[in-house]
């Protein structure tokens, strides 16, 4: 980083700044837009979001079932359907099913949900091997699941999205919703991590 | 178009690697870029489909070179000629040097959310039945367009099996072109891993793909 105070932009920052200069100029965009966007996603959708989710949906059957049934009109319901998360559909983790999502397409993902994709999740490592050896790419992560558990795949390639519901940690019976939300993890919705045990956070 | 984009199936990319406490952006070119984009979308100038086909048909070795965010501004940028709203003279310059096509709307800030929590529906009402039914047998076609098309190489000619039937939605491979909405049924397809990957795939492994109805055949 320049640190000097002299201005040093690069080409590509040079190419940008003309770019939104221009189309403002020509009346195509307001740069204060370009502002409340960026700042819808760097402040308010993000993976807490997708977290509170699934925290409901361990924490209430009925909730889980329309999640099953109907997710969109579930999460409109929450005020978390919208753009990038028009037609979503969960899936459950379970001991007999693991579930897996990428788009290696390009990188659709649930933004309503989870916000705006990481590196990792756009990242031609990922991409490429995530749908022919999803067990090699789990181990990228650190996460090993069982040859008894089957692996499913969910490749993205129209405007449905997919948020991974993952199993419920053992020793978490009687918690809240609230507290529930803090095990549940960007990764854990992806299906690259699982939930995080009551042990590897502080509680409230 | 079979380009670098269609990544299902290709190797030595290495591993994949997370980034400890991510931000959402990397620098403010980026945030830029990304606010750009979903802004001069909502001009309606131009398509999300658009969007993905202009990003695709960056040369492979350029866009295998490219950052996610260079890959973006590439793209808005190829889309804001080919639409008439800049020229290339106004590019290199950064100036205005003719007036401004009329678009349907420009975003305003206070838009931005009800923007955001509405989006943008991808379904459209059912004009016919649906060809295929949960459970049917189908096998993907084997074709090669030269356009933007959401059938990857990796599913193309392969047998599943329909796990889902999701309504009939926007067609890209003909709106990505200006070509019109052209919607139709879309279905999730499932596919075993040997059936994508050979004898030697994982032997737990099913994958699927969201496809339209002309991307599948009975079988």
């Amino acid at each position: 980083m320049n640190d000097s105070g002299h201005s040093e932009l690069s080409d590509v920052e040079v190419r940008v700044r003309a770019l939104e200069s221009l189309l403002a100029e020509k009346g195509y965009i307001d740069p204060a837009t370009v502002d409340a966007l960026v700042d819808a996603y760097e402040t308010r959708i993000g993976p807490r979001n997708g977290a509170k989710v699934v925290a409901q949906a361990w924490a209430d059957n009925d909730f889980l079932e329309w999640l099953r049934a109907d997710a969109t009109a579930a999460l409109t319901s929450l005020g978390l359907a919208g753009r990038q998360g028009e037609h979503t559909i969960v899936v459950e983790n379970t001991q007999d099913e693991h579930n897996l999502v990428v788009c290696t397409l390009c990188s659709c993902y649930p933004w309503p949900l989870l916000g705006l994709p990481p590196v990792w999740y756009k990242s031609a490592a990922y991409r490429s091997r995530a749908v022919m050896d999803p067990r090699s790419v789990l181990a990228d992560f650190g996460v090993s699941v069982p040859q008894s558990t089957r692996i499913r795949v969910w490749d993205s390639t129209a405007e449905l999205r997919y948020l991974v519901i993952p199993m419920r940690p053992a020793g978490t019976d009687g918690w809240s919703a609230d507290q529930l939300a803090d095990l549940v993890t960007r990764d854990s919705m992806i299906g690259t991590g699982f939930a995080l045990r009551p042990d590897q956070v502080v509680r409230r | 178009m079979n380009g670098a984009h269609d990544m299902g199936g290709m190797m030595n990319f290495g591993p994949v690697k997370e980034e400890v406490d991510e931000p959402v952006f990397h620098a403010e070119w980026e945030r830029r870029v990304f606010g750009l984009t979903i802004a001069v979308s909502a001009t309606e100038a131009v398509n999300i489909d658009m969007g993905r086909r202009a990003r695709e048909f960056i040369p492979p070795a350029e866009y295998l070179s490219s950052t996610y965010y260079e890959i973006w501004l590439a793209g808005l940028t190829r889309l804001l000629l080919e639409t008439g709203l800049v020229s290339e003279d106004e590019l290199s310059s950064g100036t205005a040097r003719t007036p401004a096509v009329p678009v349907k709307r420009v975003l305003k800030p206070d838009m931005v959310p009800s923007m955001l929590a509405v989006g943008s529906d991808s379904e459209r009402p059912a004009e016919t039945p649906a060809r295929f039914a949960v459970g049917d047998p189908v096998l993907t076609r084997n074709m090669h367009p030269i356009g933007h098309t959401r059938l990857p190489r990796y599913a193309r000619a392969k047998r599943g099996v329909i796990e889902r039937v999701h309504g009939t939605h926007v067609f890209p491979d003909s709106h990505a072109h200006g070509l019109g909405e052209a919607p139709q049924w879309l279905y999730t397809v499932r596919f075993t891993g040997a059936e994508m990957w050979g004898e030697d795939a994982d032997p737990t492994l099913t994958t699927s793909i969201d496809a339209w109805e002309s991307y599948l055949e009975p079988r």
